[in-house]
């Protein structure tokens, strides 16, 4: 294990420029008061990333903190259902606190104490970057507010929990769509008031640069890892990698390794909440167009006069109005694909790891397979998926109880609802 | 508007805070959101201001996601996006204001909604119902070569806001590029009301005064009369805004009311503007 890095930061030479735009995304849109800390972050990464006691250190935590590297399940008993294709899973879920999260939090973490800053504030939407984040100030020492939409609080209470438990402060944000979009406003109005003293530890490859690059190079290890395991297990690259898209962490982080593979297809799954046609979904890169939100140009789903509209999914961690800037790079280029994917598909998919493989995903991760099942359905019996588990599913016990009528007593039925009953339109109900 | 150069930019606003440097005071600079409580009522508040001793006034173009403002403009913001407020609302109450009282009247607001409406349209419209100029917290100096070229062409004033933070090549940088005046926030923090003005401001405002002849004005925290007079004696300028928004949240719903209530405000600030 010695000889394989975690921390692989991408070379220089490529995208984001030093003005930290990929093509005509990215950039610094952010009030003259943080400027002199988003720069701070920049240089002290350059510095971090020249620095091999940086890198050990990560590496160390990576390794024995939070498990890597982590698995690559094949699902042959799911991959059934994706046209004979085979499927592998890599496994972010196992990571300490159940996520692709962790790899970022540590990073940014060793970086807010090089800094010499006290102080995290960081946002959340399904309560995993929150978990995490809690999790590394735990371990480190430091002061610790997160940011949580009070819808998000609601339909992700455990990890609420988890947060206080690990020492926490957890603030639920009452304005606007009361979502991740909203958690973030808040984050970065604490941010401004207490820059001295404060990092924002970024949770997604978004925001002002440098966080889409910093997210991604910390997220890059799931594509390096997964990238040589898939060769070792199939005896070959996968036809196609497969993510959901939020922001986009897991996603990019994924994909970077397989960007000079030209034969490998790079799919991102958007959450469509009740469809795109709805117009209560969160497919950004489906139905956005091109602006600037939280500190970066990306698509954005927005109204004609600039006013960014309010995004469903019932995943929190999906439920968002952006994407990262280098996601609408590759979108642009055609490097990437970007494909919708509606709560029901997601659930169906959910409740089908489950029942044949023993995982419980996320329900953002769940988009994620849905995704997956058409690939191979595509592709055919030769064809090899390769799809990244960002998260485990105990967050969203609840959620999928309510949805498909697992709760004693809920009268609505026997654990095998179809997924496009009541239940998920009670859901939906509740968060609009 | 032709596409001439107007190499005054922002002298509205620079005659304003001249005359106001000439009787030896600072200028008052109110903000209010267009479409607040709503877009007549919104006009009626901003002309209210410059009736009764606000020698400039900022329109907020509302935002979904006002993330450089406190809770006091996002309930006001959201209130005008509820009430269905547009850009041309924005214009329409940047003109009726101007023209019913001459002073001059910015916009106020985020890159997005300016950016998607197009920057040259926006500076064209603006200019057309005669505004002084824009600011626009979330376009740093380096992303707003787009807008500036616009904002000039039309003849508008493109007002930077520095922060204590800004170091002084950066202060440099930044006041070299912007017009009117410069906008100094006083505080490391979002816009609101506050018990005192941070102790920032004036070493802020001194560092400023090094790199540029244009005037000063600090904003963020100024809610009274007091407060006002504390920072006119160092400052060319005094930006509130929250407060006045404040007063017409709590009319709730009372329009007259609150118009008297930003009135006897105005002219309270007003008063201690002279007193500095």
């Amino acid at each position: 294990m010695s000889d394989q890095h975690h921390f692989i930061p991408d070379p220089e030479g490529r995208v984001p420029s030093a003005q930290g735009y990929f093509g005509a995304y990215g950039g610094k849109f952010i009030p003259e008061a943080l400027v002199a800390a988003v720069d701070e972050v920049a240089a002290e990464y350059e510095k971090a990333k020249a620095d091999p006691a940086f890198a050990a250190e990560l590496d160390e935590l990576l390794t024995h903190y939070t498990g890597r590297p982590s698995p690559l399940t094949e699902v042959p008993r799911f991959a059934r259902h994706a046209g004979g294709a085979r499927v592998f899973l890599k496994r972010e879920d196992l990571n300490h606190t159940g996520s692709h999260k962790i790899n970022n939090v540590l990073g940014q973490a060793l970086l807010t104490r090089r800094m010499g800053k006290p102080r995290v504030v960081a946002e959340t939407g399904a309560g995993q970057h929150g978990v995490a984040t809690a999790t590394a100030c735990a371990l480190f020492g430091l002061d610790c507010t997160i940011y949580m939409g009070e819808i998000d609080t609601r339909r992700q209470a455990l990890n609420v929990a988890r947060m206080r438990m690990l020492g926490a402060e957890v603030v639920p944000v009452t304005s606007g769509s009361r979502t991740l979009k909203d958690a973030i406003n808040e984050a970065f109005r604490d941010w401004v008031a207490n820059v001295d003293r404060t990092h924002y530890l970024f949770g997604t490859a978004a925001g002002p640069h440098p966080f889409p690059r910093l997210v991604r190079d910390f997220h890059r290890v799931i594509g390096v890892e997964a990238r040589r395991q898939i060769q070792e297990r199939a005896g070959r690259l996968p036809d196609a990698v497969a993510a959901c898209v939020g922001g986009g962490s897991n996603a990019i982080g994924l994909f970077h390794a397989f960007l000079d593979d030209p034969g490998v297809r790079l799919v991102g799954l958007e959450a469509a909440g009740h469809g795109v046609d709805s117009g209560e979904h969160a497919a950004t890169l489906s139905a956005g167009e091109p602006g600037i939100l939280h500190g970066s140009r990306s698509y954005v789903l927005q109204d004609d006069e600039g006013q960014i509209t309010e995004p469903y999914s019932i995943s929190a961690g999906l439920d968002y109005p952006g994407i990262g800037p280098e996601h609408a790079y590759l979108k642009d280029s055609g490097r990437g694909e970007y494909r919708p994917v509606t709560d029901d598909a997601a659930m169906r998919a959910l409740r089908l790891l489950s029942q044949t493989e023993g995982v419980i995903p996320a329900i953002e991760s769940a988009h994620a397979l849905a995704g997956a099942l058409d690939l191979g359905r595509e592709l055919g019996p030769d064809g090899v998926v390769l799809v990244n588990l960002s998260g485990r599913g105990d967050k969203d016990m609840d959620t999928a109880a309510r949805y498909f009528g697992l709760y004693d007593g809920d009268g609505s039925g026997d654990g095998s609802g179809d997924g496009d009953g009541d239940g998920g339109n009670e859901d939906a109900g509740e968060t609009k | 508007m032709s596409g001439t150069a107007h190499p005054q930019r922002g002298a509205l606003l620079e005659s304003a805070l001249a005359t106001a440097r000439a009787e030896n005071r600072a200028a008052l600079v109110g903000y209010l959101p267009a479409g607040f409580p709503t877009v007549e009522g919104g006009i009626a508040a901003c002309t209210a201001l410059l009736e009764s001793g606000c020698d400039i006034v900022e329109v907020g173009l509302p935002h979904s996601d006002p993330v450089l403002d406190g809770p006091v403009i996002q309930t006001a913001d959201d209130i005008a996006l509820r009430g269905g407020v547009r850009i041309a609302d924005v214009v329409r109450t940047v003109r009726e204001a101007h023209a019913a009282t001459g002073k001059p009247v910015l916009v106020m607001t985020y890159w997005n909604p300016v950016d998607r409406y197009g920057a040259e349209r926006f500076a064209r419209e603006l200019a057309e119902a005669g505004g002084a100029g824009c600011i626009l917290p979330d376009l740093p100096v380096e992303e707003s070569e787009g807008w500036r070229k616009a904002a000039e062409a039309a003849g508008l004033a493109t007002v930077f806001v520095v922060a204590p933070s800004s170091r002084d090549e950066r202060l440099a940088r930044i006041t070299a590029e912007g017009s009117g005046f410069v906008y100094a926030a006083s505080l490391m923090g979002v816009t609101g009301t506050r018990e005192s003005v941070g102790r920032d401001a004036e070493s802020l405002v001194a560092r400023v005064r090094a790199t540029t002849e244009l005037p000063v004005c600090v904003g963020l925290g100024v809610s009274n009369a007091e407060q006002a007079a504390q920072v006119a004696r160092f400052a060319d300028g005094v930006i509130v805004g929250s407060a006045f928004v404040r007063r017409l949240l709590d009319a709730d719903g009372d329009l007259e009311a609150g118009l008297a209530e930003l009135r006897a405000l105005a002219a309270d600030l007003a008063e201690g503007v002279r007193r500095g």
